[in-house]
């Protein structure tokens, strides 16, 4: 009885350990806004399998660097570059769960589930990166410009949706030293005085909070798309201060509970770009354990940059990389010359790596080329999802119906055991990550068959031991213990070459062998362990039975 | 309730040599033609383009052989793929040609623009359901490693299956798989079934299904091989392969149904590897008792064991009862008696 119990715990604490997994849980998506066509943070609830691209479509592309002109010395360290490019292109896709991977030593994969238009995403990709520094908007001539801006919406008839809360003005979310903020509020609203609504707050604007630095402005991340578009206007763009461009920075800020996008009013012409930049690397600074990166310009580039740094001093440098802003820009804290660092604070050391890899990427030398390339279209995918299941499903019922026919009661308890198998072949799928492919879920299908065959040989073994004229207890004692040496030994020897599989295979194929081996460790559980427990439970019930159903 | 095959006492092993020759009518002529024409390996392999396209009527393969002709994509391959108005383009690389890396993408391009063409740029016409295309470098790597998988799961079986029975069923039970693989090479020659990835990956499985099955009968004979002392081999492997007679039926019915279930079933993608894997399930049951046992019985009486119980005899003994009658007693009691 006791073991019976503690049996029946562990059963109840792997199942709830399996359900546990496959709760839908809050993700947090990038998708598409239908209405913009803008990338936005969603969270979405859904069960955490994720899907192959065979099934829910998409472009899976293959990328090494080009060496037709000429090897390239250090593939990794190219590689390595390129990622750090396409992953901050990434946002242009507008896909939900980008996967960028660097394969073996040169080769990078790029995923892009649900993307259509092979040839644009491409396009994105082999781009030659671009590097440029420019001096943020010191003057805070886009600032100024802002009342304007607002007023020329109003005229246009935009008005603010759902800002209640915002003021009229820039508003400074984190009490820094940006002054004259608040001064330009009452002059934007008297400017504002001629059109029809007086008190409404600037359509622009109240999407806006002065950042730390000059130049730097937050914009709520729900609010993004609206900003994007309104920037785009024509008449908006038109009143931009000249010599001043706005560009996107890359990081999200989390302030008291909600997150920020960066925007930056920069200056038009870049003090330097990174044609000239030769070296970065990313160590920490001994005395005072700082990050830093180091950079080297070549000769040229040095005197250029000695020249502009020096008209600059004390002024802000944003590092944009392919028109997104890397990180918080630096201030300029003397002249520079070739040699140059950026000072990191305290952040941690990878910061400052991946910096490098930025001003680094700005100097790739060499494009990729696509080595591979498949596009799946998403009818396909969800056909062959919906064929999956059918036949999924007959199988199983198949299964279901030899099992019962031919073992009936101890067939039931096999059946269950089989319900209790598919959850935790799902659960460890979900639990270890793995990606459920389309040959993944032919494999899944193959394993129930496959999954019974335990069940059969105990049966069986069963069977013979009650012909031999063994009571029913024993009989079912000794065919659990006679069948296990081929259980083990068939099941293992089959994981094996599962495992070589994954281990030799690639991409579909390696969801085939993880989920058969998923299936192989789940059938080993629930047909040695779990029916089982329920032969004990049946047998404790009734202790006199003097004929098993089997 | 229902019994099949209980207490069978077939001859199996009697069997062997019409088996042999059942199993080399399959294989040879598959296999020649193997030789000869080689397999149908998909662009994963060989590099190429494939497109697959759904257009708005069933315009039928000669409308985009002629779309793809006038576009001057002359060696391209159309195929009608599942529903009528469903077509696969292939345009595989040449083997022996110094293709250019990125050339199998310009085909997709100039496919689509021939398509358009001829039937109408927008997608009300026509509709690419999906593309891939791949250079010659990752063919050839993929080649490579299928052929590495299949050595490597070999070494590992003759390994593990030395330290659990001994070597000479590792080597009966490595042989049989072998032997499964050519017959599915002559299956897949006959089908003229695409090898994928996937069908890779199917054939891989049957080695491990086809290992497991031997085993299984293995397991049984050396179990029966410590219990029955007076009995030949001969006698063994016939007993234990009756004995897991029924067993073999239930779990290749049941993975059999659910094969079968995804043949017809699971769309015209999965097909070749559902494909496989049902012929898989029929070979690896048929060479664990045609193959391995037999293969056994050979190995034992070249190189004999220790008891050197392969070598006695490679007849039936005759008279000896196999299988223990019913009795109270149970096996243990019967097998001391045996001894």
């Amino acid at each position: 009885m006791r073991t019976i119990r503690s049996r029946l715990i562990a059963i109840g604490g792997l199942l709830v350990l399996a359900v546990w997994q496959l709760i839908p849980t809050n993700v947090t998506q990038r998708v598409r806004d239908p209405a913009t066509g803008r990338m936005k943070d969603t969270t979405i609830r859904r069960v955490p399998i994720n899907l192959g691209l065979d099934l829910q479509g998409g472009i899976h592309l293959a990328l090494e660097v080009d060496q037709s002109k000429g090897p390239v010395p250090d593939c990794a360290d190219a590689i390595q570059r390129a990622e750090k490019v396409v992953r901050t292109r990434i946002d242009e896709f507008g896909t939900s769960e980008p996967v960028v991977q660097i394969q073996g030593r040169c080769r990078l994969i790029v995923e892009l589930a649900g993307e259509k238009d092979p040839a644009r995403a491409k396009s994105i990709i082999q781009r030659t990166a671009f590097l440029e520094f420019r001096i943020t908007d010191m003057k805070n001539l886009f600032r100024d410009a802002l009342p304007e801006i607002d007023k020329a919406l109003r005229r246009a008839g935009v008005t603010v949706a759902g800002q209640g809360a915002a003021a009229a003005s820039v508003t400074q979310l984190f009490g820094t030293d940006t002054g004259k903020a608040k001064g330009k509020a009452p002059k934007g609203k008297a400017a504002a005085k001629d059109t029809t609504d007086l008190n409404a707050p600037g359509a622009l604007s109240s999407l806006l909070f002065q950042g730390q630095l000059p130049g730097e402005y937050l914009v709520p991340e729900e609010q993004v798309p609206v900003a994007e578009s309104l920037l785009a206007r024509p008449d908006v763009q038109r009143l931009i201060p000249r010599g001043i461009e706005l560009r996107w920075g890359t990081e999200v800020l989390s302030r008291a509970g909600r997150s920020y996008r960066t925007l930056y009013a920069v200056e038009d012409r870049p003090i330097i770009t990174g044609e000239y930049l030769q070296d970065a690397k990313a160590t920490r600074d001994p005395l005072t354990n700082q990050s830093v990166v180091n950079f080297v310009l070549s000769r040229r580039g040095g005197r250029i940059f000695e020249r502009e740094t020096g008209r600059h001093v004390n002024d802000y440098m944003a590092i944009i990389l392919d028109g997104r802003v890397q990180g918080q820009p630096p201030v300029i804290k003397s002249q520079i010359g070739q040699r140059g660092q950026i000072e990191l604070g305290a952040k941690p050391l990878q910061d400052a790596q991946d910096l490098a890899l930025v001003l680094k990427a700005g100097a790739l030398p060499a494009p990729l080329t696509i080595i591979e390339e498949r596009t799946i279209g998403p009818s396909l995918g969800q056909d062959s999802i919906r064929d999956g299941i059918r036949a999924g499903v007959v199988g199983v019922a198949l299964v279901v119906l030899i099992m019962v026919g031919y073992y009936r009661l101890s067939g039931v308890l096999s059946v269950a055991a089989l319900a209790l198998y598919v959850v935790f072949t799902l659960a460890g799928l979900a639990g270890f990550g793995f990606t459920l492919t389309l040959p993944g879920l032919a494999g899944l299908v193959l394993s129930v068959g496959i999954a019974v065959d335990a069940n059969v040989l105990i049966f069986e073994r069963i069977r013979e031991e009650l012909q031999h004229g063994k009571l029913v207890r024993t009989a079912v004692d000794e065919g659990f213990k006679h069948a296990m040496s081929a259980i083990i030994d068939s099941n293992v020897s089959t994981a094996l070459t599962a495992f070589i599989l994954y281990l030799v295979g690639t991409g579909p194929v390696q969801g085939f062998a993880i989920t058969l081996i998923i299936g192989i460790a789940a059938s080993m559980i629930t047909a040695i362990f779990v029916v089982r427990t329920f032969y004990m439970i049946w047998l404790d019930r009734r202790p006199d039975m003097a004929t098993l159903s089997v | 309730m229902i019994r099949l095959f209980a207490n069978a006492n077939y001859d199996f092993i009697k069997w062997r040599r019409w088996a042999y020759g059942l199993t080399a009518a399959i294989i040879i002529p598959g296999f020649a033609l193997f030789l000869v024409r080689g397999l149908n390996y998909s662009i994963e392999f060989t590099g190429g383009t494939l497109i697959q396209v759904q257009t708005a009527e069933p315009v039928g393969p000669e409308r985009i052989r002629s779309a793809l002709d006038a576009a001057g994509i002359r060696d391209a391959e159309i195929q009608q793929f599942g529903a009528a108005n469903e077509y696969v383009i292939r345009a595989r690389l040449g083997r022996a040609d110094a293709v250019v890396e990125g050339s199998t993408e310009t085909t997709a391009a100039a496919v689509d623009s021939a398509l358009a063409r001829a039937l109408g740029a927008s997608p009300d016409h026509y509709k690419i359901l999906r593309t891939e295309a791949v250079g010659p470098k990752v063919g050839r790597e993929l080649q490579g490693k299928a052929f590495l998988a299949i050595f490597f799961s070999f070494i590992v079986t003759l390994v593990y299956l030395a330290i659990r029975f001994e070597w000479r069923f590792g080597l009966a039970a490595v042989l049989a798989t072998a032997h499964d693989i050519l017959s599915t090479i002559a299956f897949i020659r006959y089908l003229d079934l695409e090898v994928s990835l996937v069908v890779v990956g199917a054939v891989l499985t049957m080695v491990g299904y086809s290992l497991n099955d031997t085993i299984i009968i293995f397991d049984r004979v050396r179990e029966n091989l410590r219990k029955f002392r007076r009995q030949n081999l001969y006698e063994i492997l016939n007993l234990s392969i009756n004995e897991t007679l029924p067993r073999s039926v239930l779990t290749h019915g049941t993975t059999m149904a659910t094969t079968i279930a995804l043949v017809l079933l699971a769309g015209e993608v999965l097909r070749p590897f559902a494909l496989v894997m049902t012929f898989a399930i029929f070979t690896g049951t048929f060479s664990s008792i045609y193959i391995a046992a037999p293969l056994l019985m050979y190995i034992e009486k070249r190189w004999p064991g220790e008891d050197a119980r392969g070598a006695r005899a490679l007849r039936p003994a005759g008279s000896v009862p196999l299988t223990p009658p019913p009795s109270s007693g149970g096996s243990e009691a019967r097998s001391k008696a045996a001894v």
